[in-house]
């Protein structure tokens, strides 16, 4: 099948040509992080040398002298890079740890909220597009635009702060921060359901404003679709509607859903600060704000590394991906 | 004989805001058993509107007022939308206008033929996709058990055509509405779709309504004719009586104003042309890899001709064939790999953006889609005074000049000031043409400048032209795939095929003596080649 080997091989290129240029761009981004961070202002040595309660200058000398904060900046870049190359993401100077230990701790946290976050704002975004195109015009429509008009301008923080406070302390339902009862040091069975009653309240905080998105989204894509001359064909001949719903417009409609939820989907690693921050969630967006706060510039350099290349591999995976979604995507071309 | 279709007193209103009351207005007209009835009119006619109340299809704010369209002695008007469905499809089948989005993108052409079995309920797995091979082959496909799971995008727009044809025959139904099938194609690929439709017709026996603007494709293949004019018939009778012997005044317009071979009255040009090309190559190049060659298109391979002012000379060719290329070539709005543009004996070729920024203005170009190529966003005043303005010309001298330009093309003083949209296509593409005059061009390039109108408007603004060119003493190149439209306004005709310009000559000997058979292919390709309009019209006056 020479063809088929044709398009297999296009298909390597295209991947290969793709995973260099993905490196490059990583790369890129750590360097710039790396440059912009020298910008901001405090000096991490008298940061560490406050937290010792010391503020000499010998012992700053030392600490300087100890993480190479004293060597001209070339070289710390190219220290860094190496290291980076090597997979060692440098020390976090505040937990005395392995940056790259301290994110890996963190990140199956911040994975599962925006994973089911993503997951929850698609189904119902998606179904809830659907269900306002379909009666467009009508009250249902214009119901779920409110909801998703008023979800979609609500501030995240403060839909978060109001769940809380409605669900939590008045009502007394959902478990108002963390992941897991502390103390309770659950296993098995149990421990995944302490987990999935912890998830709820962030999860739907955050996925509301998504589902927001997706709901607009779909409804747009939708209308859109359905005014096209395929979708008349297919009434031509007698195709009944719910078909015509499923098997014509939502297909092509789901084309620019999927292309916004794989940017979505990029940003799940460093995109839930705010929500993991009022929940106290042990993600990677706390770890990050807490770093920032106390200048721990190795943790926030390993945080924006993990960042980037999670978005730029998840952009291939979706380029990938849209050649099943859109048969008349062919890579390379 | 048996009717199929009556249709009696169909009375169907416009919305409120339209600017006439119904879109049709007490149609009737019947359809028999095995016969192809044709119906005539201009955009906005009413004609497909008929069509679709026929399917049950209308928009949800146009409900019939009054009237019957009886189906097999049936009021469709009557039936609930289940059981339109289930006749949809099976008792009708319709093809449309543009078959490159006709079909869904994101299904095979094999899993779209077969939902029509499918939905309908008839035959099993096994039996539906042997069918499927059956009606592929049948509409005259090539390889159909390969096309059966390729997706849309991979076939021509012809190819794509016979498949929304297999599927609205997939149930034989004992009509079939076919709304301007053959607008969207190319003329040889439009000869072998009402072939097609012609053949399957007397196979099946069936009724075929045929919708169309486009009185040549009436005399290939009706029967009967309904001609329609805003909203109302205005003539019908056989084939015959209507184009030879038209009765109503818009009938007679409208024939009149039908493009016919007859070649106007060329004198040879004389001197050193106004624009030369010699030997002009361009190759289109996308795609290619580590692993992969890239694919080429030849869109010029080699083109040299010649343009004298006060002349038109006809550039055709079918979609592909380089015609627009060559044109945006000319213009310098692309680059070409080799070759020479002489104007007025320099050559445009080397020359670098700003070297031929002060060049532009003698050459300008008259787009094809009079929606698209005005900004809505601008006054008419503003597009025309634009270019003179950037050319240094002052505001004042610039809005005078688009003032005489706006009369001299036949438009109100007023229009100055006017948005396009308060425009019709027609007017529009004469402020186009004014646009292109505005920094007096010694060349025009018109690229499918009159494609897109209707044909008595198509008229009017080719009459423009011409005057235009002889007050002016224009060199236009005229690009166009309507052959018709090509031998009645042009001097000389150039034929282009693959990027190549396969013969060039006086329009008469291109259309009369063609040499070259690509050209003879073309030709005979032309619908309604065996009717003379003229005659019908001078018949009348001898009558």
């Amino acid at each position: 099948m020479p063809e088929g080997d044709g398009r297999n091989m296009k298909s390597l290129d295209f991947i290969l040509r793709r995973l260099a240029k993905a490196f490059f761009v990583v790369i890129g981004v750590v360097i710039l992080n790396f440059l912009l961070i020298q910008l901001a202002p405090g000096d991490p040595a008298a940061v560490m040398a406050g937290d010792a309660g010391a503020g000499d200058a010998e012992y700053l000398a030392q600490l300087r002298a100890q993480f190479g904060l004293d060597k001209p900046l070339p070289v710390q870049l190219w220290n860094y890079l190496s290291g980076v190359l090597t997979g060692d993401l440098g020390y976090s100077y505040r937990n005395q740890l392995p940056v790259l230990d301290l994110i890996m701790d963190r990140l199956p946290a911040t994975l599962l909220l925006t994973g089911c976050a993503l997951v929850f704002s698609l189904v119902f975004g998606i179904l809830f597009g659907v269900i306002a195109a379909w009666r467009r015009g009508g009250v249902l429509d214009s119901t779920i635009m409110f909801g998703a008009l008023l979800f979609y301008a609500t501030p995240l923080f403060w839909t978060a702060l109001m769940a809380v406070l409605l669900f939590s302390i008045k009502l007394g339902w959902l478990p108002p921060f963390d992941m897991e009862t502390i103390g309770a040091n659950l296993t098995g069975w149990a421990r995944v359901k302490d987990i999935a009653w912890h998830l709820v309240l962030p999860v739907v905080t955050l996925g509301l404003f998504f589902t927001a998105i997706y709901t607009r989204l779909t409804r747009a894509s939708m209308l859109e679709v359905m005014g096209q001359d395929f979708i008349k064909t297919a009434r031509a001949k007698g195709v009944p509607k719910g078909r015509i719903i499923r098997r014509h417009a939502l297909r092509n409609a789901f084309l620019p859903i999927f292309t916004f939820a794989s940017l979505q989907a990029g940003q799940l690693v460093g995109g839930a600060v705010l929500t993991e921050t009022v929940f106290a969630w042990p993600g990677i967006g706390r770890l990050m704000f807490d770093a920032l706060l106390s200048r721990d510039y190795p943790v926030l350099l390993g945080v924006f590394l993990i960042t980037a290349a999670m978005v730029v591999l998840v952009n291939l995976i979706a380029d990938l991906l849209y050649r099943f979604v859109d048969p008349r995507i062919e890579q390379g071309a | 004989m048996s009717e199929l279709l009556s249709i009696r007193d169909l009375t169907v209103p416009l919305p409120a805001t339209a600017d006439r009351r119904y879109a049709v207005e007490g149609l009737s007209y019947d359809l028999a058993m095995n016969e192809i009835l044709c119906i005539v009119g201009e955009s906005g006619s009413g004609k497909s509107m008929t069509a679709n109340a026929i399917m049950g299809l209308l928009p949800p704010n146009m409900r019939p007022e009054r009237g019957e369209i009886l189906f097999q002695g049936q009021d469709l008007l009557k039936l609930s939308e289940p059981a339109l469905e289930s006749m949809r499809g099976r008792q009708i089948g319709m093809i449309f206008q543009e078959p490159l989005s006709a079909l869904n993108p994101l299904m095979t052409v094999g899993d779209q033929i077969e939902e029509v079995m499918l939905v309908h309920k008839v035959g099993d797995a096994a039996g539906r996709r042997a069918r499927v091979l059956e009606l592929l082959d049948f509409v005259g496909l090539p390889d159909p058990k390969s096309l059966r799971d390729a997706y849309p995008f991979r076939l021509s727009g012809g190819q794509r055509q016979r498949v929304v044809i297999a599927m609205a025959l997939a149930l034989e139904p004992a009509l079939l509405i076919a709304d301007e099938p053959t607008t969207a194609l190319d003329v040889t690929t439009q000869a072998q779709i009402l072939d097609l439709i012609r053949r399957v017709q007397r196979d099946k026996g069936m009724g075929v309504m045929f919708i169309t603007h486009d009185f040549g494709v009436v005399a290939d293949i009706a029967d009967r004719v309904v001609v329609m004019e805003k909203g109302l018939i205005v003539e019908q009778g056989t084939v015959d009586q209507v184009l030879n012997r038209p009765q109503h005044p818009y009938t007679r317009r409208l024939i009149a104003a039908v493009p016919h071979g007859e070649g106007r009255q060329n004198q040879v040009a004389q001197g050193r042309p106004i624009i030369e090309t010699r030997n002009l190559k361009k190759t289109y190049r996308s795609g290619g890899g580590l692993f992969s060659a890239p694919r080429e298109v030849r869109a010029l391979a080699g083109v040299s001709l010649q343009l004298h002012a006060g002349e038109t000379l006809g550039i055709v060719g079918e979609s592909g064939s380089g015609k627009s290329t060559l044109g945006r070539a000319i213009m310098k709005l692309m680059s070409v790999d080799s070759g020479q543009i002489l104007f007025r004996g320099q050559d445009l070729v080397p020359l670098s953006p700003s070297q031929f920024r002060p060049m532009r203005r003698h050459i300008q170009m008259v787009f094809q889609d009079p929606f698209a190529s005005l900004n809505p966003r601008q006054t008419i005043g503003r597009i025309l005074t634009d270019g003179p303005v950037a050319n240094g010309i002052s505001h004042a001298s610039a809005a005078a000049k688009a003032r005489e330009l706006l009369s001299m093309v036949g438009l109100a003083e007023n229009a100055f000031d006017r948005y396009p949209h308060e425009f019709s296509g027609g007017q529009r593409q004469r402020v186009g043409i004014a646009r292109a005059l505005m920094l007096d061009p010694e060349v025009l390039v018109a690229d499918e400048s009159v494609s897109a109108l209707d044909v008595s408007v198509q008229a009017q603004v080719l009459q423009l032209l011409k005057s235009l060119q002889e007050r002016l003493n224009l060199a236009i190149i005229f690009i166009t795939h309507d052959l018709r439209v090509a031998a009645q306004v042009c001097d000389r005709i150039g034929v282009m095929c693959q990027g190549e310009l396969v013969e060039e000559g006086p329009s008469a000997q291109i259309f009369d003596n063609p040499t070259h058979p690509y050209t003879q292919k073309l030709i005979a390709a032309i619908p309604g080649r065996n009717w003379d309009p003229t005659t019908s019209l001078t018949e009348r006056v001898d009558a």
